[in-house]
């Protein structure tokens, strides 16, 4: 087998499908990348081209980019408007019907968020308000996401594979707990944008571009990609953002001594008002 | 239950509102709920938008767009994917079709044709390896990452598009098919074309050392 391995290189074909993370022929790929230190080096370069790609910047269009697409948009809208509009769509999704539908979905997470979160309300203190509630199931849920996110970040940045061996390391269970965190961070990232959160989308969207790498990564890298992985992890500062924010969030999340009396808008990691609604 | 208004209450309402929803309620006539989805996937569609323009003008007509042209064909969405996925496409699909119109007024512009002087056609891999500045030009990151921009312009729209759409965004082959209009195989060969070229641009940088050292990340 070994032998075999030695006997031809691997195309360049083989090597960008193993660096995607193709399933197909892996092990053999694998296999052989373990005996040949040239097709080593080829997967090196192509990696190479990958790292490149990644470090070119592309430009923050600021937070409040998608109310200026609306603004730049929304009165050419008419111009596209769709030729024609189904007479059952307006009936079977009336309006009303849907709001009726969002607004109970919206109460019903809720309603169950705020309960295991916050249990029954202690007596002697006023009811939340629907605001007071969704801000405060933001603060503990982002909090919890981060605090995952940042011991996900310690281990990875902490890992330490056997580089001298030159064999391939496996970050299959990391590419998992990337892609768990992702489609939470996505939600979040979303969530403070809307909410006009500058802080919390841009340390979150930084956050989305250091899971997009690892969970976009092939389950078996060179010690060489990992530790640009790695490095790439220290340089971005993905770490102290994390903690910096989870922290601040932390002290936010505290039961207080008094009733918050702060307006939704407000930002759930600085906790500065904005200013004011989208509508 | 106080009946709320999608349009003017975009706070809790707004939020929560799933893009399905929001879609119906487009389609229901109520236009102000587009502005949920335009707000909710504008950032998302703009990352792509630049990576295939290389811009922050282009990228924003690309956005706008995508929109609008998402809009205009809302109904033949009705819940085919989510609209994210599906106006993400829309955007590769626009974005290609101006690469591909801007190649071919910048081929107009750049007379004579792709030909050698013996009349036969100029291999583009060899091209672009000759182009390529000496390592000693090269040397530093700012010159990497400008050839980078550069081997990515000298890309074909499929290519580009292709590489953008797997590597950055992680898009499946056979989502990169459906935007190319080609066969998983095709889509597959367009994405090895491009790395191999972007690899032959950046062949200085890989003498005597990995690109990703040059450019201050190893």
């Amino acid at each position: 087998m070994s032998g075999k391995n030695k006997m031809e290189h691997l195309m360049e074909e083989q090597l960008i499908a193993f660096h995607d993370g193709e399933r197909s022929d892996r092990e053999r790929v694998s296999a052989h990348l373990a005996s040949c230190a040239e097709c080593r080096a080829a997967l090196e370069k192509i990696e190479a081209v990958f790292a490149a790609m990644d470090s070119l910047p592309i430009p923050d269009p600021g937070e409040n980019y998608g109310q200026r697409v609306w603004a730049q948009i929304s009165s050419r809208l008419h111009e596209r408007q769709p030729s024609s509009w189904k007479s059952w769509w307006e009936s079977f999704f009336a309006p009303r019907r849907l709001v009726a539908v969002g607004a109970f979905a919206a109460i019903a997470v809720a309603a169950f968020l705020a309960g295991r979160f916050w249990g029954h309300p202690s007596s002697g203190q006023p009811p939340l308000d629907a605001a007071q509630v969704r801000e405060r199931i933001l603060v503990v849920a982002v909090g919890d996401h981060l605090s995952k996110s940042e011991m996900f970040l310690v281990e990875l940045s902490n890992a330490q594979p056997n580089s001298a061996s030159g064999k391939l390391v496996n970050i299959a269970a990391q590419q998992k707990r990337a892609g768990d965190l992702l489609d939470e961070n996505r939600l979040y990232r979303q969530t403070a944008l809307q909410e006009g959160d500058k802080v919390m989308a841009s340390t979150l969207d930084d956050l989305e571009r250091v899971l997009i790498d690892i969970a976009n990564s092939p389950q078996e890298v060179t010690p060489a990609r990992f530790d640009s992985m790695q490095k790439r992890l220290a340089s971005r500062g993905i770490l102290f953002k994390v903690r910096v924010i989870r922290q601040g969030l932390q002290d936010r999340s505290k039961p207080a001594k008094q009733p918050a009396q702060k307006p939704m808008q407000q930002n759930i990691s600085k906790g500065s008002s904005q200013e004011g609604h989208r509508a | 239950m106080n009946e709320m208004n999608l349009s003017v209450e975009p706070g809790l309402a707004a939020n929560a509102v799933p893009d399905a929803v929001a879609v119906e309620r487009t389609l229901g006539g109520d236009r102000d709920a587009y502005r949920i989805l335009v707000e909710r996937h504008s950032q998302n569609v703009y990352r792509l938008a630049y990576r295939m323009a290389g811009n922050s003008h282009d990228a924003e007509e690309i956005v706008q767009e995508a929109f609008l042209r998402g809009y205009q064909k809302l109904k033949q969405f009705a819940g085919q994917a989510n609209f994210g996925t599906w106006v993400y496409r829309i955007a590769a699909n626009y974005a290609i079709d101006r690469l591909r119109q801007r190649k071919v007024e910048d081929a107009r512009r750049e007379q004579p044709s792709r030909e050698s002087e013996d009349g036969s056609e100029i291999d583009p891999l060899a091209q672009l390896k000759d182009a390529a500045p000496s390592p000693e030009r090269l040397a530093g990151s700012t010159q990497l990452a400008l050839r980078m921009q550069q081997a990515l312009g000298e890309l074909t729209p499929a290519e580009r598009t292709a590489i953008v759409m797997r590597h950055w965004d992680g898009c499946g082959i056979e989502e990169i098919a459906a935007t190319l209009k080609s066969s998983t195989t095709a889509a597959k060969n367009t994405v090895f074309r491009a790395v191999q070229k972007l690899r032959i641009a950046l062949e200085p940088f890989a003498e005597g050392g990995r690109a990703a050292k040059v450019m201050g990340m190893e």
